[in-house]
């Protein structure tokens, strides 16, 4: 394998193969109440609390759309940058399974109520679209539980029925690496949104990865398979790269590749054999007779279209021209709402005279570093972004030092205490008197005599002993600047 | 006392508010000829002591301003009743008991009436002779041996035999029409979405509709206005304006425009059914309407397109009785053979036939060739209607093909049994209201009926030509009580 040029390459003895990923993801739409229930969502419940007679499909109940999941839906393909389709339609894809009560789950199929779109994805050799081909609107199954008894399956109905939005890409991506960004990206673009908390470890968050490879240079598609329903980034990241050197080598060996669905086994790190096309499902797919195609007016539309927050690549713009910021610490601190929203507050809070490099500094910095130890998200920040902005302005008008506030940052952490209250209550003002620092910075050089004597030799080097000793005497608290003048002027 | 279970619902709903009769006496009476009817093997699930327990409490306190004070009732066992077993005529749903109403018995139930018991149907409605349920065939109170029709056969026969004074039926395809043109009764298939959905055990989503069948033309108007509204918990519910059908009901039809489509004189037709088409023709015309000739000339594919559409949508509907959540369980190695021999035992011959068509007519590779063309004859056949309403208010064509068969006659004749929907499935499958009023006997004695197809909504116009051409027919059903010892 090489990375030149940042391509992303299977290498075998002359060949050369590039790897071809098309995602389908399921993303769970952010509702208190199922697509066509009203039984609650709550991730973790106790099982079967949250089942509706309609959930468990017993005779006579009917499907009734809930118009917020759709107002999501829609949301979302305004998020994509996608075309909404004022018509869309739900069919029944039928298949048995224990924990599908209906038999058939309720999707969309020819008419999805999303079309074509596109997300940009940063990359470190420059920006990359990824086509989307739709967003559909779909029921998530109950759960099958296979490991609690010996001889019985238990299912849990929760799930059942809850709203989920596939979204279909396009072909596009080239790595795993790519791979990794578009999903972080649409995850990102969905929180900004409020249509999908993106949450993995609780399946919010899932994805089909459709793999095939080609000579570097070809045009067309190989066979491609398609691993089904990997949980995280990783998973995704590792089936890629089993995946695609699987397939390299049957084609190396000249075999051919099967169209197949593949599970990947998390234990082994390899993907193994589901079923082949030709043992694949026939859904019989056909219009739920239960329901109406779903029609939005273009004014339902609109009305959704000014409802839309700023997204992440507007913000990393206005970030760039409003706060002079590179596209790169622009890019950590949008990519995540909680950091964007806790930084532009931080902002807003440091008033007139801002020091907007310093606080992305101390953001990315020592903020992060705190939340990473702690294993907190920035929303359960243990310093506020009102204390954050006091302790930046504290150290921009010189009341501390750099380092002083390092420390005052760790006492901050405690409570979110103010870092003003912290200063004067541990007297840790910054000494920027130039008379009582000439006083101490004269003591200095009269007890190191001969080493001011070797400064003026040229031992230039000695000038920082200087500075450590007058910052050491001060108690750390003496501005720096004032030494480094007073030091030049004495020495 | 036998005087009362005589008395139509109209008459009923009179004695009671004026208290010549109270709650208990009518029940009571229903009961007791019920009690005396089992040959008819009309009921699957009877609710008597229940029902005489909330006669006595109604006549406590009557509320006789309600629609129905304290009618007794007796429905077709497809509505989901709470706390009473329904079955919908199958194994499958043997044992299962709902924790829910569904909307039509709920406003059925809201105004006043009593539940006497739940009736047979063919197993989840499919057949047209009842033939098909679990709980075995039913018998017409018009002879021995003879079918009721079905899939309501069991509410045509009670009604019939006057075990209830009205009842609900569901018709898909012709399911309430064709019953009631075998037993002598009146029949309404109401507008698709004009009778909510909600609770009764699907069989063709895009197709059933509940339905009153009633003695008479005022009776079937009156129960329409009770079980018709407006549910948003069934999302093929249409909020429309609905009528006081029964107060509203005329029989004055003069200068009304009625179509007679020319296909509907289909070959082998027997001449008593051209003949009663004929004198229909001519009561219309004796009450002041005019008759027009028209064509509708999709009609021969309506069944072909029928026995598709219905199958296909069935085939997806009964994929929840799979004997995991409730209903019927045969035991298996795993789960796909406890499926199996679920499905296998828990389903009859005829539900497991049209599982198969559907099954068959949605699988890809077919797709196309069946369910996609079926749909695009559907919209054909509607459009045939839409052209002829441009000149018509209504079409009259006989209800059926045939009068009624014996039991066993056309069994083992599936096509010959289809057959016998050719005059009401166009009707559904163009979401239409049609009305089966009884107009004449053949040469057996047995009833025949006329059916009068309306535009969507216009229920109150078919009623009040149903109950103009009543007026004039003047049919009376020959009930010889050959069952009861």
């Amino acid at each position: 394998m090489s990375k030149k040029d940042s391509e992303y390459l299977i290498n075998r003895k002359d060949n050369q193969y590039e790897v071809v990923i098309g995602l389908e993801v399921h993303a769970q739409v952010l509702s208190e109440s199922k697509l066509f229930s009203t039984s609650a969502t709550k991730f973790g419940a106790e099982p079967n609390t949250q089942v509706s007679l309609v959930d468990a499909a017993f005779p006579g109940m009917l499907p009734v759309i809930n118009e917020f999941c759709v107002k999501q839906a829609i949301k979302t393909g305004i998020g994509l940058n996608a075309k909404i389709n004022k018509r869309s339609v739900f069919d029944r894809k039928n298949y048995f399974y224990a924990d599908l009560p209906q038999g058939y789950q309720i999707s969309q199929f020819k008419d999805p109520i999303v079309g074509e779109g596109k997300v940009i994805l940063d990359m470190p050799n420059g920006q990359k679209e990824v086509g989307i081909e739709r967003l559909h609107l779909e029921q998530d199954a109950g759960k099958s539980i296979h490991d609690l008894d010996p001889l019985n399956t238990f299912v849990d109905l929760n799930r059942s029925g809850v709203a989920l939005m596939e979204i279909v890409s396009k072909p596009d991506l080239r790595s795993p690496d790519e791979v990794n960004t578009y999903i972080k990206k649409l995850r990102s673009i969905m929180r900004y949104l409020g249509t999908c908390d993106g949450n993995m470890q609780e399946g919010s968050l899932r994805a089909d990865v459709n793999v095939s490879v080609r000579l570097k240079g070809s045009k067309e598609f190989g066979t491609r398979c398609e691993i089904k329903n990997v949980n995280s980034i990783k998973f995704m990241q590792m089936a890629i790269e089993y995946e695609a050197n699987r397939q390299v080598d049957l084609i190396e060996e000249g075999k051919t590749i099967d169209q197949e669905t593949r599970l990947f086994d998390t234990k082994k790190n390899e993907t193994r054999s589901m079923r082949s096309k030709e043992d694949a499902h026939d859904y019989r797919y056909f219009p739920d007779p239960d329901l109406l195609p779903l029609e939005v007016s273009e004014k339902f539309i609109e009305e959704l279209k000014n409802d839309i927050p700023e997204l992440p690549d507007d913000k990393k713009k206005r970030f760039i021209e409003e706060f002079k910021l590179s596209p790169y610490e622009a890019n950590i601190l949008v990519s995540d709402i909680d950091t964007a929203k806790y930084f532009e507050e931080v902002v807003t809070k440091m008033g007139k005279n801002k020091d907007i490099k310093l606080a992305v500094n101390w953001i990315t910095g020592e903020l992060f570093a705190v939340l990473n130890s702690k294993g907190l998200e920035i929303s359960q920040s243990p310093v506020s972004a009102k204390n954050f902005a006091i302790l930046i302005n504290l150290i921009k008008n010189g009341t501390i030092s750099g380092k002083i506030a390092k420390t005052v940052f760790e006492l901050m952490i405690d409570g979110d205490k103010d870092p003003q209250k912290i200063v004067e209550e541990k007297g840790l003002k910054q000494q920027s008197d130039p008379k009582a620092l000439e006083a101490l910075i004269d003591k200095i050089i009269n007890d190191n005599r001969e080493k001011a004597i070797e400064y003026k030799q040229g031992k230039e080097k000695l000038f920082g002993f200087f500075v450590g000793q007058a910052m050491k005497a001060s108690g750390g608290k003496a501005n720096p600047q004032l030494i480094n003048e007073i030091l030049k002027k004495k020495l | 006392m036998s005087d009362i279970t005589k008395q139509s619902l109209t008459e009923l709903v009179k004695n009671i508010r004026s208290k010549k009769l109270s709650s208990t006496d009518v029940t009571k009476a229903f009961i007791d000829r019920s009690e005396k009817s089992e040959e008819l093997n009309a009921y699957i699930t009877n609710d008597f002591t229940s029902a005489l327990d909330k006669a006595k409490k109604f006549d406590q306190k009557p509320n006789l301003d309600l629609k129905l004070p304290g009618i007794p009732m007796a429905v077709k066992d497809l509505f989901c009743t709470k706390n009473i077993k329904t079955t919908a005529g199958s194994k499958i749903l043997n044992n299962f008991v709902p924790t829910y109403e569904s909307t039509v018995t709920e406003n059925i139930w809201n105004e006043g009436a009593i539940l006497l018991g739940k009736l047979n149907c063919d197993e989840f409605a499919m057949g047209s002779s009842n033939e098909t349920s679990f709980f075995g065939n039913v018998q017409s109170p018009i002879d021995k041996n003879l079918v009721p029709g079905g899939s309501s056969g069991g509410s045509a026969s009670a009604l019939a035999g006057q075990l209830t004074p009205v009842t609900i039926g569901t018709d898909t395809g012709g399911s309430i029409r064709q019953p009631a043109s075998f037993t002598g009764t009146v029949g309404l298939k109401p507008t698709y979405g004009s009778c909510s959905r909600y609770g009764i055990v699907a069989f063709a989503s895009s197709l059933d509709q509940a339905g009153p069948m009633a003695q008479n033309v005022k009776d079937c108007a009156l129960l329409q206005e009770v079980i018709s509204s407006y549910d948003p918990k069934d999302s093929t519910s249409i909020d429309f304006k609905r009528n006081h059908y029964s107060k509203e009901l005329t029989n004055n039809i003069k200068g009304k425009k009625i179509g007679i489509p020319k296909e509907y004189r289909v070959d082998g037709m027997p001449k008593e059914i051209e003949d009663l088409w004929q004198k229909g023709i001519q009561y219309i015309k004796d009450c002041g309407a005019e008759t027009i000739d028209i064509s509708l000339p999709n009609t021969s594919y309506a069944l072909p397109t029928y026995y598709i559409v219905a199958p296909a949508e069935a085939s997806s509907n009964l994929a929840r009785y799979d004997g995991v959540k409730y209903g019927f369980r045969a035991k298996g190695q795993n789960l796909i053979d406890m499926y199996e021999k679920t499905r296998s035992e828990g389903f009859g011959n005829e539900v497991q036939r049209r599982i198969m068509i559907g099954t068959y007519v949605l699988s890809s590779g077919y797709y196309d060739a069946y369910y996609l063309k079926a749909q695009k004859v559907r919209k054909l056949i509607k459009n045939d209607f839409d052209e002829a309403y441009k000149k018509v208010d209504a079409i009259l064509t006989p209800s059926t093909p045939s009068s009624a068969f014996k039991i066993g006659e056309k069994t083992n004749d599936p096509v010959s049994m289809y057959l016998n929907d050719i005059f009401t499935v166009p009707v559904n499958l163009a979401g239409l209201p049609g009305i089966s009023i009884p107009a004449g006997h053949d040469a057996k004695g047995y009833p025949l009926g006329l059916q009068i197809i309306g535009k969507a909504f216009d229920e109150q116009n078919i009623l009040n030509i149903a109950y103009a051409m009543e007026e004039k027919i003047n049919f009376k059903n020959k009930i010889t009580d050959w069952w009861i010892k």
